[in-house]
């Protein structure tokens, strides 16, 4: 019996532009959101310009990890084949201490388990030697 | 402004099937229908110079090749998915209205059971997959691949935030499913369903249960736009375009970083719709609501001004939204118990209503009636039409 990894079959992002550095940054397990220099809002998901001020001046600055459920949905019968073996699972809205929300997944409970409001923090998955997942834990509760 | 100035003179319409198919290609099904709007307008394929297709069957230029409309001089195709066919309505009018054409042909539909099914969504194309790069790199890594998945979240924040309820959700089930009963085309006719059933459903993507879900169909339909003084001398009594609009919610491209997570494309295309009209929601008998889901009906309802926000789950119980409620909603069956066509046979449906050609499921001396469409992420849009 040979021990040959599985390679990883889920769909996964394109490693390329603004999206890309994203992901080079969670690769790092570091989740940075890019915050406008000129009026220092915080956005996502990664864009050109601030819609707010029109800067196109900005940097990725690291976010706290904290967040809350924002609301999730419990996936029962997987509409992609690549999440065919992999229900139930959650997909979820965190909303981040710096006022973005991104959609990830709690890695650490049932769907059953989710609740809006549960306060989450962030870990990382690395599900190829390119690709890291920011994706989410119950918040310790000494803070 | 084109109020009274446009309005739908043909509606043609092909059967809907699931199994084995339509056997026909999806360009195919949809001649079919615009065949059927022609014959029923009186109209031949030449005098027809404006097409609004929808993105399945590629240019208008070849849809127009294959009909026979060789004086083809207008031609475009919005990518608002489920919305594009009232938009395309909107825009229908606006063309002929400001002489861009004379007589609009709207076509749309699709093998949605034996094609390429939503729930098979694997394609690794940037270009079909729903909601494109954002999708891509933001939700499907995680898993969220699927409509029902996107939409399920707001259902689950809108149930937190006003207390709607399953059984609200199932309500609107109900009202379509008996709308059915007195529709033959519809694929649920002869298939009643009560609220256990609806309960008793497994879950697709929660809140949502599989009897939350439209029928994935084969099928297609089709209408033509002309001006009021071409309607004169033709066929069908018109049904008048009173007001219509689209609109898209901020960030369109986005689900997750709304600032107001319930506003839809819908929330400001409706006013002005409404505006245009002169009327107000109340003055509908009718309406048609683009029903995906069962929570964007009432996502819709809220947001288009017939309820306030937070109360159309009250809105839709008690048969309120069933014929002879207060506000009856897609007498066809709609998208969950008709057929899933991409929302073009709510725009039949509106017109046989307004024509009374509608039999068992006729609304009593219907004289104003309200179209929505609902596609994407949120995309919206709106006609309000009179006889
Ligand atoms: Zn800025």
């Amino acid at each position: 019996m040979s021990e040959q990894a599985t390679p990883y079959d889920k769909p996964v992002p394109a490693l390329t532009g603004l999206h890309g550095e994203f992901y080079a940054w969670c690769r790092d397990r570091e989740l940075r959101f890019q915050r406008c220099t000129g009026c220092g809002r915080y956005r996502h998901v990664p864009r050109d310009i601030c819609a707010h001020c029109s800067s196109m001046e900005w940097e990725w600055v690291r976010s706290s990890g904290r967040g809350t459920v924002f609301t999730w949905t419990d996936v029962v019968r997987a509409l992609h084949p690549a999440f065919a073996a992999a229900t139930p699972y959650a997909p979820v809205i965190v909303e981040m201490e710096e006022g973005v929300r991104l959609l990830s997944r709690v890695v650490d409970c049932t769907p059953d388990e989710l609740q809006i409001g549960m306060p989450v923090e962030v870990d990382f998955q690395q599900v190829s030697d390119a690709l890291t997942l920011p994706v989410f834990r119950r918040a310790s509760v000494a803070r | 402004m084109f109020k009274d100035k446009a309005c739908i003179v043909g509606i043609g319409e092909t059967p809907f099937c699931r199994k084995p198919g339509s056997g026909l290609t999806e360009m195919g099904i949809q001649l079919k229908a615009a065949v059927a709007a022609l014959e029923d307008a009186g109209l031949e394929a030449a005098q027809i110079d404006g097409i609004l297709p929808f993105p399945n069957v590629g240019k208008a230029e070849a849809f127009a090749a294959s009909l026979g409309c060789e004086n083809l001089r207008f031609a475009a195709t919005l990518h608002m998915g489920g919305a594009a066919p009232v938009g395309s309505l909107h825009m229908a009018a606006m063309a002929v209205t400001s002489g861009a054409a004379d007589y609009v042909m709207v076509p749309g539909g699709w093998n949605g059971y034996s094609g390429a099914r939503v729930r098979e969504t694997a394609a690794n194309d940037v270009n079909s997959i729903p909601g494109g790069e954002i999708a891509r790199d933001f939700y499907m890594p995680f898993g969220l691949t699927a409509p029902p998945q996107w939409y399920a979240l707001m259902a689950r924040r809108h149930m937190h935030e006003y207390g709607t309820t399953a059984e609200q959700f199932g309500a609107v089930a109900l009202a379509m499913r008996k709308h059915a009963q007195l529709n033959p085309a519809a694929l649920m006719h002869g298939k009643p369903l009560m609220m256990a059933d609806y309960l008793a459903s497994p879950y697709i993507a929660s809140p949502y249960r599989l009897l939350d879900c439209c029928v994935e169909t084969d099928g297609a339909a089709a209408f033509i736009v002309t001006t009021v003084e071409r309607a004169r001398d033709l066929r069908q009594k018109p049904v008048y375009i009173m007001g219509a609009a689209a609109g898209q919610p901020y960030p369109a491209d986005e689900i997750t970083n709304r600032a107001d997570f319930h506003r839809t494309g819908l929330t400001n295309a409706a006013p002005e719709a409404f505006r245009m009209a002169g009327v107000t929601p109340a003055d509908a008998d009718f309406a048609q609501i683009y029903d995906c889901f069962t929570f964007e009906v009432i996502q819709q309802l809220e947001e288009a001004g017939f309820c306030k926000r937070g109360e159309g789950g009250a809105f839709v119980e008690n048969g309120g939204i069933e014929l002879g409620g207060h506000l009856p909603v897609n007498t066809h069956g709609g998208l969950l118990s008709q057929a899933h066509v991409l929302g073009i046979s709510h725009v039949v449906e509106a017109v046989r209503q307004l024509r009374g050609e509608a039999g068992a499921r006729q609304v009593a001396d219907a004289e104003i009636g309200v179209v929505t469409g609902w596609g994407d992420f949120g995309d919206g849009s709106i006609a309000v039409l009179r006889r």
